[in-house]
Order: structure tokens, then sequence, then C-alpha cells
């Protein structure tokens, strides 16, 4: 892995959040920069797809199960080439194909419809389900949210990708231990995942989600595994990269005004 | 005599065996839904989900944006209410390919009682955009519109009871998607109904006659896309009674209001479950208890007449 292009990918996909929600005058900061690594890991290293075709059958899939988090979804579909990256100023607007939530029928690289929590890691399931029947090498990544676990559908999921022995699945949950409402610890306390996921028979790995080798490292191993899906525990920070959002549960769904914006990218270019 | 659920799981068998796209997922009720005739002929394209309908729902969805045809089964309360917004969300919203079949819908369920008795499932399932509504009455009906169903790409939600049901159609019917069918002629008054009411508008029609009332009787099997058509039609005996195995409000009857409010006054009686939840009893019984039998529409329209 070329960790200093995964770097500045990670990096631009901060940028253009910020960017982004400035201009939209609303969407979700925290949640969209906590997964900035995970995304620039899987598209620059990982995922087998190609901008020019993006409906081709035997690609890897990725569905946002935490739609919310869609500004770095889209930054990272317009680096990657799926679109222009000026057509990232019309997100969140009246006639734009960047919809608040993503929108598989009309954003170019968007593999599921997501937004309503619980449903996208389902949906992953079936995709997974898919190319094994298919007989398909592909494989299927969806990145959860850590208050999105308190869904009982992401249970039923966990049980049914165990069930059909969905090696070809990997999902990655952002544990930045904060929800709209106040740290998850004090809504509904979801302490210790690992041994949750353990003893729902998963294959699951711990990792500092901002680590790019960590990450990489990890996204590897669950590749080898091949009688069961993974579940990777990514340890993140909501906001991570702009220090006044850092940890911060007021900056979960609030665009930054001019000041904050132009504070934010300072920050970000200097890294 | 066989039951419209039974019909079902031997379609997907004729289906299944010249398009190796479709997939059944059931939630652990398999013998119910006759899904299980599928699981034995394609034990391979066989999805048991167990009892977690939304998860269920949503997996297909995936399913589908990969290619497969996923036919999802359940009773019509689980289906329709439970998954209802994975439904909307996951498989409407982006217009998926997925074919949900509900069983064990409404009255007819029987003896299960309230909770299992869906009486707001068409009222849910027709408000969705994009959605395609179908609720066949017999074995002949099943079998046609769940082809129909599998003939275009998009969501379609087929709507099926539990009893066993005589065959009202003729072996060679011709269905359409967004059309109706008229299953007796007539000049007095039009019915209108679909379904497992359907035989008890029939038998209501009879009796009409033998009392000089001629009654014309509408099969409204595609409630979603709806056979405007044919309600401006009906409208033009003056009087129009609708009778379903649903709640009064949102299901058939509200349908055609809205059609006939806009486009065709007349004289509407809406016939169904009047905001109740059901109750146990067999199918015969709660369709008398609940002022949705034979007689209680043979005197409904009469009083509509005279009035």
């Amino acid at each position: 892995m070329d960790v200093n292009k995964v770097k500045l990918v990670a990096n631009e996909i901060r940028m253009h959040t910020i960017e982004m929600l400035f201009k939209a005058g609303s969407g979700h900061p925290g949640g969209s920069l906590s997964i900035a690594d995970i995304l620039a890991v899987l598209y620059v290293d990982k995922m087998k797809f190609d901008p020019k075709n993006p409906n081709l059958d035997d690609r890897d899939r990725f569905v946002l199960s935490k739609g919310h988090a869609s500004a770095a979804l889209y930054s990272t579909l317009a680096l990657m080439g799926f679109f222009p990256v000026e057509k990232l100023d019309s997100f969140r607007k009246i006639d734009s194909f960047l919809q608040g939530h993503p929108d598989m029928k009309h954003t170019p690289g968007v593999d599921m419809t997501t937004g309503s929590l619980g449903q996208g890691i389902s949906a992953a399931c079936g995709m997974a389900l898919a190319a094994k029947l298919s007989q398909r090498q592909n494989r299927v990544y969806a990145i959860i949210g850590d208050g999105e676990l308190e869904e009982g559908e992401v249970w039923e999921a966990l049980m049914f990708a165990n069930q059909y022995k969905l090696s070809n699945l990997t999902v990655i949950l952002d544990f930045n231990r904060l929800q709209i409402d106040g740290p998850t610890c004090d809504v509904m306390d979801i302490d210790n995942p690992a041994q949750r996921f353990q003893s729902f028979h998963l294959n699951t790995i711990e990792i500092d989600g901002h680590n790019l080798e960590a990450i990489s490292q990890a996204i590897d191993a669950a590749r080898s595994v091949k009688d069961k899906p993974t579940v990777i525990i990514a340890h993140t920070v909501k906001g991570k990269g702009v220090s006044f959002m850092e940890n911060q549960v007021g900056w979960h769904g609030k665009a930054p005004n001019a000041e904050e914006t132009q504070k934010a990218l300072a920050e970000l270019r200097a890294l | 005599m066989i039951a419209n659920r039974e019909v079902y799981g031997q379609t997907l068998v004729e289906m299944g065996k010249t398009n190796s796209k479709i997939v059944v997922l059931d939630a652990d009720l398999a013998k119910a839904t006759y899904t299980e005739i599928f699981h034995k002929a394609y034990p391979e394209r066989f999805i048991d989900c167990g009892i977690a309908e939304q998860n269920m729902m949503a997996v297909a969805a995936g399913l589908a944006t990969c290619g497969f045809i996923p036919f999802v089964s359940s009773f019509a309360m689980f289906a329709a209410l439970r998954a209802g917004e994975q439904f909307r969300n996951s498989i409407c919203y982006p217009h998926l390919n997925v074919k949900v079949v509900a069983t064990h819908a409404g009255l007819d369920c029987g003896a299960d009682g309230a909770t299992h008795q869906a009486l707001e499932d068409l009222a849910l399932m027709r408000a969705i955009p994009g959605n395609t509504v179908l609720v066949p009455s017999d074995p002949v009906s099943t079998r046609a519109l769940l082809k129909l169903a599998t003939s275009f790409n998009g969501p379609c939600y087929v709507r099926i009871g539990r009893d066993k049901c005589e065959e009202l159609y003729a072996e060679d019917t011709e269905f359409a998607i967004g059309k109706s069918a008229v299953l007796k002629d007539g000049k007095d008054v039009s019915l209108i109904t679909c379904g497992s009411a359907t035989k008890h508008v029939l038998k209501a029609a009879k009796e009409l006659e033998s009392l000089g009332i001629s009654a014309k009787v509408i099969d409204m099997y595609s409630l979603k896309p709806l056979d405007e058509e044919a309600i401006i039609e009906a409208s033009k005996l003056g009087t129009i009674v609708t009778v379903e195995d649903h709640q009064t409000v949102g299901g058939l009857g509200s349908a055609v209001c809205e059609v006939v409010a806009q486009k065709a006054p007349c004289k509407v009686k809406v016939m169904g479950v009047n905001d109740s939840f059901g109750r146990s009893g067999n199918a015969d019984e709660l369709f008398a208890y609940y002022g949705i039998d034979t007689k209680t529409i043979v005197s409904t329209v009469k009083a509509m007449l005279q009035a």
C-alpha cells in the first residue's frame, strides 16, 4: 500500500467534506471525518471497481450503512473518478444527484441506497450471498455506526451473515463513541462490542481506525478468512482532523460557518 | 379447492424451473406460506432468514442489486407492517426488483386472531410510490398474477389469504397489471371487490338476482396501478358498493372513492372492517362478525338502492 497516497486522499476527503457541508448549510461532519481514513484505504488500495463502468457485475461492493456520512462517501467517489469533483458543490441542493443520504439510482458508484439505520448491513449480506450464489469472487464492505448497533436489525444481519458463512463480507464498525443524544455509553451502552461480535461467532479484529497500516492489515486479514464474516472494530475519533470538532457531540449534524470552515481547512492543509 | 398460498408454492417451482434468477426468502414460515415446495425443488435458491423479517427484506434488496429476483414471503402482518419501512426505503425507493408475497392477510387468516390478521397492509402498500399491488382472489388468478409480477422490473406486493379457494376463473383467463375483471354483468349496482371477499360478493350477487336486483361484480385484482376506466364505467350504474377483507380506510374502498370523487361522482358504500382489530374465529364467522359476509352485503345493497 502506498501510505502517502492514501494519506493524501484521506485528507482530501476531509477537506471536500468540510467544503460540501459549508456550501450545503447542513449535513454530518463528525461521522464523516471519522471514516475518511477507512474510505481512503478501501478505495485506493483494496476495492476492485471501474469508475467508467460503475455497474460491473464482479466489482467489489461498498455499503455505507451509516448513510448520514454521505459527504465522505461522495468525496471519495469524486476523487476516484466516478463523477467530477466540482459536482460536490451541489450536495443536498434541490437539483442535485447528491442526496442528503446515498441514493443508488442517481449517484454513480453508490451501490446501495441507505440512510435508515440498520438496513445497509442487511443489504450488504444480500450482496455477499449473491456473490456466493453466482460463484463470483468479489467482496462486500459495509461501514456501520456504533449508535447504529442499537438497531435490532444489525444483530439480525450479523446472525444471518454467520449462518450463511458470508466470508466475503467485511463489516467495519466506526466506533467513535458518540451519537446525537450524547456519548453512546450514556444513551445505550454498547461497551466491549468485540465480546458481542465474538459471541455471534464472527471473526473480530480491533484496530485504531486512523492508523492506515492497521486498517490495511485488518482488511487483508479478513480476506484470508474462508469460513466466516469479519467485523473490524475501528476505534475512531468523531470529527477527526479538525481540532474543534473532535469528540464533540454538537458536530454530529451541523454545518460549519464560513469562519469555522476556513479554520478547519487551514488545519487540514497543515496535516 | 386449493389454498392460494399452495398455488404460490407450486408457481414458484414452475417459474424457478426456467428462471434461475428467482430466489425465495422466508422467515421460518415455509410450511405455512408453502415456499417449502420451492425449498425442496431448489434448496440452493431457498434462503431461510429465521424469524427476522426486517433483515430478510433488506437482504432481498441486496440480492436484487446483484441481478437476482427475490420472492420474499411471510404473513402480511410481518411482511407489510413489521418490515414495511425496509420495504419502502431499501426496496421501493431504489425501485429494486423484489416481489413480496404476503399470505394469511386479513380476516381470512382466521383463528390466530388480531395479532396475525393484517387489515391495514393494502393502505400502506398502496401509498408507496412505484409499488405494484396485486390481490388475487382464486387459484387461477394467483398463478397468473404471480407470473405477471415476475414479468416486470420493480417492486411488487402480492396479497394472499389463508383459506382454500374455489376457482372463480376459467383456466385460460387473461390478466394484466392495471386491469380488472368483470365476473358478472349487471345493470342496477356495481359491486367492486378483491381477494378473499370476492367469493362472498359473487354469492351476494346471485342472491340479489333472485330478489330482482341485477348486480355487476368487478374483481379489482390490480389495486395499484388501478383500473380507473373500469371504475368510471361502474359509476354509470349510479351506485357502487365496495367490499374488502381490510379496514375501510386506505384500501380498495378508498381507491375507488378517490377515482369516483374526482372523475365520476356517484353513490358509494365502502364495506370492510370498520376501525376495529380482528379476533379469533374461522374466516366465514369473522366475515359475518365484521359485516362483510353475503347476508350483510345483500342487505346493504338493498338499503343503498332504496335510499
